[in-house]
């Protein structure tokens, strides 16, 4: 099997230096095209996590003098390392996005190390400073986004009880429920939000069934933070619940049910990472940001939120598009009781000990473990 | 602010859903499963039918705007897939269980190749039947919104155990599956009764994938299926290859598979890992305490190349 994979690979090699010997006087008058290799986890249009990166790599397909080779279901294994050597040696990518967490430690920098001059940009990774310096991390505060949701719902929830289908408690996904809590309680302090772990990314059946479980206690706004957000969209507007969207826009599966959402902003900032290259610059190795720096956004409003709730989102998001404005705020108390963040202690965006959140804020109602 | 929370009967009410609810792909592939083995052969390849039959279903209830056209559609995938195994098995020498792994990964693979582009379109669903119009709980009446295919599943299993037991087809099958040479010197050909027998599991199957695509949860994707067609061709060994029992075991799991969300929708929040497995460890019991190392389970086919 892998005698052929090498086989099949020199061979076209081979008939590659071949045909550039024969046709090198036409290629020198083709612009330089840069080619940048698309690696997902999942499907590409799933309606979540990988349409969003795929919407990324279809901003990049618009710009002149760019090839946009993709790979979907690669597996964060060995199996990675392969699709970037083939898009290295057959499609002549200089510029990849391995962007499943999973293929950051070893996968990306193993690759990293063997091309030094290639470009790696990983999504959701941490690099440091021991990292090879042509592989780089970015990923996006989409905590933002879900604490303007978080205004919205606890502005639209007429039980005062929301909901949250989370797959794992991992920092990621508390800090994204804490945040749309706390965003809920500056709209309607009472407010809570009610969460079901399902255990895994992809679990539709169970996804479901959280679904249903919570709209049965009297939870009338959902958001998740799943893989494809599809499964609960579409089954709480079937209850008549409302839902606050992820990962993309979900307001085609549920117009009249679909409030807002936190998005993902590829598309805004691929384009400036190409740019980058073809200019010359580096990219930064460790790039993060929130809706200031566009890497995240928030769905369009639907019809039936509030003029209130729209008034008060709004500022909400324009003192975040200023940059001026913490979610983790002291004093923050969690739901057992214990104050995790002290009066006095601002947690910026990019403060380290927020990435390492093992706690669900006062108002969420469920545990860590 | 009207509280029209029920506190701790959502979980009672939530298994009860759940039982209906998720129960019915295991329901159709069980008792599939369940005439394909009980006429000698096993089809593990169900778990890629199932899938194969979700997406067929969701392509042709989008194409053709009828969903029940999409179930007809499932269902012939299905047999179609049985015909398949039944065929390759027909074959001298060859290893049914090896030609069902292989059909699985066949029909996730192609249906997941097919189903590409059926990920963002949204189908027509098969409708509900609102049985909880008596009750002012919403609750309620939410698991009591009922689809037909569950009601035809539950029929299908007394009449299933019914033809097993007194109809002329029924004992043939049961004739494949406990003696070939019986059936043989019947004048019987044995591999076509088998045929027969795969085509309907697939078929039934096929539905059950429908069920999942066009009912609940109700729409495609890949993970869709998450190995409930390889569940419930275990629970037809679980379900000691009595149609009955494959009914009861279908709804014990739908209500399991519930359960996990349930308790942490009430706020009983710790080992939910625990009661998300809660289905198989209930399988794991009911094994280990029916098991016996000194006969082979009752009621399994002699046929059946586990039991040969």
């Amino acid at each position: 099997m892998d005698f052929g994979r090498i086989s099949r690979r020199h061979l076209l090699q081979g008939s590659a230096a071949l045909a550039l010997g024969s046709t090198l006087g036409v290629r020198g008058a083709a612009a330089a095209e840069t080619t940048v290799g698309f690696i997902y986890v999942g499907s590409r249009d799933d309606y979540g996590y990988n349409q969003a990166h795929a919407q990324g790599a279809a901003a990049l397909k618009k710009l002149p003098g760019i090839k946009v080779v993709e790979e979907e279901k690669v597996p964060e294994t060995d199996a990675v390392e392969k699709t970037m050597e083939s898009m290295i040696n057959l499609d002549g990518a200089t510029l990849l996005f391995p962007t499943s967490f999973g293929y950051y430690n070893p996968h990306v920098l193993k690759m990293a190390t063997k091309f030094p001059k290639l470009h790696f940009e990983h999504c959701g990774g941490l690099w440091t400073d021991k990292d090879p310096k042509n592989a780089g991390s970015y990923f996006g505060y989409i905590d933002e986004a879900q604490y303007i949701s978080g205004i919205v719902a606890g502005y639209s929830t007429k039980s005062g009880k929301l909901g949250f289908v989370a797959a794992k408690p991992i920092p990621q996904v508390l800090r994204n429920i804490n945040a749309f809590t706390l965003g809920a309680k500056l709209a309607n302090p009472k407010a809570t939000t009610q969460v079901i772990f399902t255990g895994d990314w992809s679990m539709p059946v169970k996804e479901a069934e959280a679904t249903n479980s919570l709209i049965d206690q009297g939870v009338d706004v959902l958001t998740c933070h799943v893989d494809g957000p599809k499964t609960m969209v579409e089954n709480a507007a079937r209850r008549g619940a409302m839902v606050c969207g992820y990962h993309v826009n979900q307001s085609p599966l549920a117009p009249k049910a679909y409030l807002t959402g936190a998005e993902w902003n590829w598309e805004a900032l691929y384009p400036k990472f190409v740019k980058m290259i073809t200019s010359g610059e580096s990219i930064p190795n460790f790039y993060r940001g929130g809706l200031k720096e566009e890497i995240v956004k928030v769905s369009p409003y639907g019809e039936m939120v509030s003029a209130e709730a729209r008034k008060h989102a709004d500022e909400v998001k324009a003192k975040f598009m200023a940059g001026d404005y913490t979610i983790f705020k002291g004093p923050i108390v969690d739901n057992k009781g214990k104050t995790v963040i002290a009066a006095g202690t601002d947690r910026g965006q990019q403060d380290p000990e927020l990435e390492k959140m093992d706690y669900l804020v006062d108002g969420v109602i469920g545990a860590t473990a | 602010m009207a509280d029209t929370s029920i506190g701790l009967w959502t979980v009672p009410l939530a298994v009860l859903g759940g039982a209906i609810r998720v129960s019915t792909p295991f329901l159709f592939v069980s008792l599939g499963e369940c005439i394909t083995e009980r006429s000698g052969r096993i089809n593990l390849g169900l778990e890629g039918t199932l899938v194969m039959g979700a997406m067929s279903a969701y392509g042709i209830s989008y194409l053709s705007g009828s969903p029940w056209l999409g179930v007809l559609a499932a269902g012939i995938t299905g047999a179609v897939f049985g015909a398949l195994h039944a065929g390759i098995c027909s074959l001298p020498r060859v290893n049914d269980i090896a030609v069902g792994i292989a059909l699985m990964l066949l029909g996730t693979g192609l249906a997941f190749f097919l189903g590409k582009p059926l990920i963002e379109p949204t189908a027509a669903r098969l409708p509900a039947i609102d049985f909880g119009w008596w009750s002012d709980i919403p609750q309620l009446r939410a698991a009591l919104r009922i689809n037909v295919l569950f009601l035809i599943g539950v029929a299908i299993a007394p009449l299933l155990y019914w033809a097993f037991k007194t109809t002329r087809w029924g004992l043939l099958i049961r004739t494949a599956g406990e003696s070939a040479d019986a059936a043989r010197a019947m004048g019987h050909s044995v591999l076509l009764i088998r045929l027969r027998a795969t085509m309907v599991g697939g078929f039934l199957a096929g539905i059950g994938g429908s069920f999942l695509s066009l009912f609940y949860p109700g729409s495609w994707n890949e993970g869709l299926s998450s190995g409930q067609g390889i569940t419930a061709v275990a629970l037809v060994i679980f379900a000691r290859w009595d149609p009955m029992l494959c009914l009861w075991a279908s709804l014990a799991f739908g209500g399991a598979a519930a359960l996990g969300p349930a308790l942490q929708s009430v706020g009983i929040t710790s080992g939910y890992h625990l009661f998300n497995a809660a289905p198989y460890i209930l399988t794991l019991a009911i094994m280990i305490i029916t098991c016996s190392p000194k006969r082979t389970l009752t009621g399994a086919p002699a046929e059946l190349s586990i039991t040969r």
